[in-house]
């Protein structure tokens, strides 16, 4: 040091020019929060707006319309011996006679189709239950069929000219009658959680789409969860670092970017195609999913593990403990919130999946709910996918409505997350 | 090189280093050290930042095993036993050679099972009625029983900082090591909690061969019967702590505790 210090500069911290740059520091700031404001608010009115929009058109599909009538169980019709071989479409018709008793038969063809089409077998399945009903009168409540359930939730404009009008001015007058005899009744939708899919808007259901996606997550968990730990255990705590583990890592954050379909192509060439793995199956969905959700897994758990203060693992190893005590008795408890919250979020995402379930078949049309993960199923994305293509009036509503099951779902999944994260949560 | 000899009193030769060179990747960080390390008394590693006695302290006990492209070359000899023998597995060696942390360092768990994990995972203690005694006597040891007896149960990091540091000291003395490595104990602490401690480490050193690293020459000079003084990677001096403090016979040293350099 042989220069002496340069000679010190007076700051003047009245100069007004250093007075209009602190200015337009806190100018540039409130932009910012108002910025930050203002894309929260553009978020938030988006969010309202896709779910007000779901609920306004979904709501109408969580009742539906019945008609309580009393149904004739002649012996003519329905022997005792074989009660499940009874003629129930004559039953009905008989019964609908009963109640209107000035219509012809020709034009009985018209009126029996104000019952569902799924009346007759609520009928038997009654009569089944119950023989001593033969030769007596079962009052049951049945759903009516989708245009009348449309016309009752006031979907059907009267002021409309008939021609142009789903239902004719006969029909809607058939329609009122039974109204006016207090015989309507617009009861919870039991049928869209207890019923499996069917083609007629006012039987379908989402009960073998929620076991279907149910059995997927199940599997996708149960592969998912313990391969993407143990890998990222690996790659994070024991392998060498190193060009193949180099390699390694950036092919699994390729992964997690691989667009879903290409998962269901492979899926169908490699589970499908080579392994003759049962089609439409649950199982197989579940493993195309734990595909996709494997990537988020590690990517997540790593993150988990990097995240725990190396003071732990050194306290541990100082006190002589082996890699592997360290690793699963100290960091991996510790990164237990975040591994779970990653997990979640994959299974989340997992649950949405739409694509690749397509390709490996599970938006085939099947009406009874899986009994197991390796029978046909749908799954939640893939049923509103066959709803949103189906031309019925009813499943326009049943579609939404679907989509706020499903998004339902979804809330819970990631209110677990938090609830987990705080509860594992640990502070030092 | 004839420090190693100089300085005479105190226990026995603990741990014996000849030659030892520590590589970090290109990075030459320790060169050509060679110490003798007496038991039962406090011995303490002074230098400026990134001179090297943390590395070597870390030699030790084979933490730098952990780290990894970190290469230790020389001999280090625990009771004229090669340390670095493959035949030496480090976390048997790291039960011998206990270590304390700069940074107080407790497991999120209880009191309790801080202190107890050592013995539970070498299998110290028989039964459960062994493994209370053991904590008691390290807690005990460690001049922190009496304020957390009646909280075993609490966890390890509700404590304050000076306690969690004599938590970790009670935790290192449970596996009963012969050696204790103390890296900058209290560089984290207040002073009267650093004055706790380094009166635990005069109480420890009866039992202990104690190897301190530290930033502070006060505490050096208080605490410690023997100072090494690291420089730039290199072992500069070594003797007895008075003479070092009073009378060092390379000029870096007088600098350095001067505080021209540092």
């Amino acid at each position: 040091m042989t220069q002496s210090p340069p000679a010190e500069r007076k700051v003047d911290w009245k100069d007004p020019q250093l007075a209009a740059t602190l200015r337009a520091r806190h100018a540039r700031e409130r932009r910012l929060k108002l910025l930050g404001l203002a894309s929260l608010g553009a978020a938030f009115a988006m969010l309202f707006i896709l779910l007000a929009s779901l609920a306004a058109s979904g709501y109408k599909a969580f009742v539906q319309t019945h008609v309580t009538m009393d149904f004739i169980i002649s012996e003519q019709n329905v022997s005792p011996d074989k009660p499940e071989k009874g003629k129930y479409r004559k039953v009905v018709a008989e019964s609908l006679q009963a109640v209107f008793p000035e219509v012809s038969r020709k034009e009985m063809r018209q009126l029996r189709k104000i019952l569902s089409n799924g009346a007759q077998y609520m009928v038997r399945d009654a009569v089944v239950a119950d023989p001593s009903l033969i030769g007596g009168v079962l009052r049951l409540t049945v759903p009516v069929s989708d245009p009348y359930d449309q016309l009752n939730k006031g979907e059907i404009d009267r002021a409309t000219p008939e021609a142009n009008r789903r239902l004719s001015d006969r029909e809607i007058a058939w329609f009122d009658r039974l109204k006016e005899a207090g015989m309507i009744s617009t009861p919870f939708n039991k049928a869209l959680f207890l019923n499996a899919d069917s083609r007629f808007p006012e039987l379908a259901g989402l009960k073998g789409a929620l076991w279907g996606s149910f059995y997927a997550l199940l599997v996708c968990f149960l592969l998912s969860f313990p391969i993407g730990i143990g890998a990222a255990i690996y790659l994070e705590e024991f392998a060498p670092r190193n060009r193949f583990t180099d390699i390694i890592e950036v092919n699994i954050n390729n992964l997690a970017a691989v667009p879903s379909v290409v998962f269901g192509l492979l899926a169908l060439a490699v589970f499908l195609g080579w392994f003759n793995l049962p089609r439409s199956a649950a199982f197989v969905g579940g493993m195309t999913l734990a595909l996709m959700t494997l990537p988020t897994i590690i990517i997540a758990t790593r993150a988990a593990l990097k995240a725990v203060p190396p003071s732990i693992r050194e306290a541990a190893l100082g006190l002589g403990a082996s890699r592997q005590q360290v690793v699963f008795g100290h960091v991996l408890p510790l990164a237990m919130p975040g591994i779970l919250t990653g997990t979640i979020i994959g299974l989340a995402q997992a649950l949405g999946e739409t694509a690749p379930l397509l390709l490996i078949g599970m938006n085939a049309f099947i009406t009874s709910a899986p009994e197991s993960a390796f029978e046909p199923a749908t799954a939640l994305p893939t049923q509103i996918f066959i709803w949103a293509d189906s031309p019925e009036r009813g499943f326009a509503a049943r579609t939404s409505a679907a989509i706020l099951v499903l998004l339902g779902f979804l809330i819970i999944m990631n209110l677990t997350a938090v609830i987990l994260r705080r509860k594992f949560e640990r502070k030092w | 090189m004839t420090q190693q000899e100089t300085g005479a009193g105190g226990g026995e030769i603990k741990i014996s280093a000849r030659d030892v060179q520590v590589h970090y990747g290109d990075n030459h960080a320790l060169r050509d050290v060679s110490v003798d390390i007496r038991d039962k008394m406090v011995t303490a590693f002074i230098g400026p930042s990134g001179c090297g006695k943390s590395t070597f302290l870390r030699c030790l006990n084979r933490m730098n095993d952990t780290i990894e492209d970190c290469r230790v070359e020389g001999d280090i000899r625990l009771d004229g036993e090669d340390i670095y023998a493959p035949e030496v597995d480090p976390v048997h060696l790291r039960a011998r050679v206990g270590m304390v942390f700069q940074k107080p360092n407790p497991f999120p768990k209880s009191i309790y099972d801080n202190v107890a994990y050592g013995p539970r995972i070498h299998g110290l203690a028989k039964n459960k009625a062994e493994l209370d005694e053991i904590v008691e006597k390290s807690l005990r040891r460690g001049a922190i029983w009496d304020e957390v007896k009646d909280r075993l149960d609490a966890p390890g990091t509700s404590l304050s900082g000076g306690q969690q540091q004599r938590l970790c000291i009670a935790r290192a003395i449970a596996t009963s090591p012969e050696v204790l490595l103390m890296d900058e104990p209290c560089s984290a602490l207040d002073p009267i909690a650093t004055a706790q401690i380094e009166e635990l480490i005069d109480e420890l050193r009866r039992q202990f061969c104690v190897v301190m690293v530290t930033h502070s020459m006060q505490q050096a000079a208080r605490v410690s019967q023997r100072t090494a003084f690291f420089h730039l990677g290199q072992l500069v001096e070594y003797g007895e702590t008075g003479q070092i403090f009073t009378n060092p016979s390379d000029p870096r040293t007088e600098s350095y505790i001067t505080g021209r350099i540092g």
